[in-house]
């Protein structure tokens, strides 16, 4: 063990000069986070106000954002503003590159805003402060009300050039929402930006709803439902407000997901106590029946080139997974280890499966290859399921249960993430108690 | 020897008393047959004697004998009443991945639904319907609160 990790950090520090700009390795779990200063954004003193908006605090604030998200991340390690040294403008022009080093900074984030004609315009800039260089500028014009957004954008163009992979932060989360007791729960669907702000409610909590899932272009979500007590997959759009029932199934359907192509839903179909696999096209309604078997074969995830399915089923006696063609043949069992196994879904990039693993009294959440081997599990406790991916595939947000309370009598329910290297675990903040979680795509591409 | 053959024999009943009376109160203090409950804390009655709910082992459907016996009182019950319709309401404990327990809570309901239809109950009475684990009858996190909620329970509809 102490042999191995040696090794590791003679590596580490054997590659990291070779490096002409600084890089965030990501898939690791990083021990040793880079310190990035993060100025506020030198708000224009030609900005006109706007109704609402407190234009003067969005330079801070917007860097706050900024901030949040990288340490979120547990990659960056952001540093506090009272030690900066050089007001946002002057340093937006030109950072004095030794001053910023000498606060211990490695990259720097600068960026000015001006608010006119009721538009936002924001530039920021990334400098590598060892190379003293810049490394990314981008300037880009959008409504006031989009501040946060903005943020964001700006965080996922910094965490692109660092570490060389796609960012998550412009991007929502659709869940439910939870409150009241465990045998009376009031659940509602629910829909907050990834960091935990703009949370809006899209159903009122008069039925029943659970597991929804975003489309591809994050417009429209599938869900179950359990309006006049008939638990029926549906289709909400997210703009209009418009919900319909998926096909006219004589029964129970559930476990919705779209293809990735956003075409179709697959899900399950209950009949006469038989659970099977189902397509459903949106736009021919055409319906095809992809497994056939007596056991329950439910929690249907495509693979994102949409040629393979995933699957959990009873058929050996207890809960594994499968992996088919999408056609339903050449059905493969991938699960064999010790324990049962539910909920498979397939990562963005193809390469992994993240399933819920039963074992003794205790779930866990991991991740394995597409042929089942190589497991690995992230994280253990009492009760936690429903694995979902960020879009680029490098975390996982799930919900977790727990005991609270005097006695622990009463019990919570929250929504958590962590990196598939098993390392950064945190509670992601939601207004209520929350489950089901489902990570949309980047908003803006 | 012999008080060899006689310690062994001492130490064989010992034991045997020391499994016989875990198995008892094993019985006793929670109702519970293997992981099936048997009790009759949260049962409700349909009629004076005719009991709603029957209860499953972890992950199954198949109905106990105990079970069976209910299930025919419910069907003579509902011979009785030509006019009455009912719902299966079948559940999981919460010992499982969300999705498979609706799967799971749909075929104990219809384990319960073919029964009663063996026993000549017309299928256009009974409807089904799954909570998976979304309605605990009993909220505690215990083995004893997980037997009680895997249940069917058949409720009257007119």
């Amino acid at each position: 063990m102490k042999k191995n990790f040696l090794f590791f950090v003679i590596l580490f520090f054997l590659t990291k000069p070779a490096f002409a700009l600084i890089e965030v390795d990501i898939t690791r779990g990083n021990l040793d986070p880079l310190p990035i200063a993060i100025s506020p954004l030198h708000v224009d003193l030609k900005s006109e106000n706007v109704d609402g908006l407190n234009i003067k605090d969005f330079g801070i604030n917007i860097s706050e954002i900024i901030e949040k998200n990288f340490k979120g991340t547990g990659l960056f390690n952001p540093l506090k503003k009272d030690a900066f040294v050089q007001k946002p403008d002057i340093a937006h022009l030109k950072p004095r590159f030794e001053d910023w080093r000498l606060i211990k900074a490695q990259a720097l984030v600068t960026g000015k805003l001006l608010v006119k004609d009721n538009k936002l315009k924001v530039e920021f800039r990334l400098w590598d402060l060892t190379a003293a260089k810049e490394m990314t500028a981008l300037a880009f014009t959008t409504t006031p009300s989009n501040w946060r957004r903005v943020a964001h954008i700006i965080s996922d163009k910094i965490y692109e050039r660092l570490t060389g992979e796609q960012g998550y932060f412009d991007t929502r989360i659709i869940y439910v929402a939870e409150s009241g007791p465990k045998n009376k729960r009031i659940k509602k669907l629910a829909i907050m930006d990834q960091d935990g702000a703009n949370t809006k409610y899209l159903t009122l909590g008069n039925e029943l709803v659970l597991t929804p899932r975003f489309n591809p272009t994050n417009q429209m979500v599938t869900y179950l439902s359990y309006f006049r007590n008939l638990p029926r997959v549906y289709l909400l759009d997210i703009e209009t407000g418009t919900q319909e029932v998926v096909g006219n199934f004589p029964g129970m359907t559930f476990a919705p997901r779209f293809s990735p192509d956003g075409k179709k839903i697959i899900m399950s179909f209950a009949k006469d106590g038989n659970s099977d696999i189902y397509t459903m096209d949106l736009e021919t309604r055409v319906v095809e029946r992809i497994t056939e078997n007596s056991a329950i074969d439910t929690s249907p995830s495509f693979s994102p080139d949409g040629k393979f399915i995933s699957f959990n089923s009873d058929r050996s006696g207890l809960q594994q997974i499968y992996v088919m063609r999408s056609d339903g043949s050449n059905i493969k069992r991938i699960t064999f280890g010790n324990g049962i196994y539910g909920t498979p879904v397939w990562s963005p990039r193809g390469d992994l499966i993240a399933f819920t693993k039963m074992r003794k009294g205790k779930f866990y959440i991991g991740v394995m290859r597409t042929d089942g081997s190589g497991e690995r599990l992230l994280t253990e406790n009492f009760y936690q399921e429903a694995p979902s991916w960020s879009p680029n595939g490098r975390v996982l947000m799930f919900y977790r249960e727990t005991k609270s309370g005097p006695q622990g009598k009463g019990f919570s329910a929250k929504l958590w993430s962590i990196d598939i290297t098993g390392y950064n675990e945190r509670k992601v903040s939601t207004e209520t108690d929350a489950s089901d979680p489902s990570w949309s795509s980047l908003l803006s591409k | 020897m012999n008080f060899k053959t006689n310690l062994k024999n001492l130490v064989l009943i010992a034991l045997a008393t020391l499994i016989l009376n875990a198995c008892s109160t094993a019985k006793k203090a929670d109702g519970l047959d293997g992981d099936v409950y048997t009790g009759k804390e949260t049962v409700e009655f349909l009629a004076s004697g005719v009991p709603d709910r029957v209860f499953f082992a972890t992950n199954k459907s198949s109905l106990t004998t105990k079970s069976r016996e209910t299930l025919r009182k419910q069907a003579t019950f509902l011979r009785k009443n030509k006019n009455l319709s009912v719902t299966i309401e079948g559940h999981a404990d919460e010992r499982g991945t969300r999705e498979y327990n609706l799967a799971l809570g749909e075929r104990r309901a219809n384990a319960a639904k073919d029964y009663l239809m063996t026993y000549g109950i017309s299928g256009k009475r009974i409807s089904v319907i799954s909570y998976g684990k979304e309605r605990p009858v009993n909220t505690e996190s215990t083995p004893l609160a997980w037997s009680q909620n895997r249940r069917s329970v058949t409720v009257k509809i007119n």
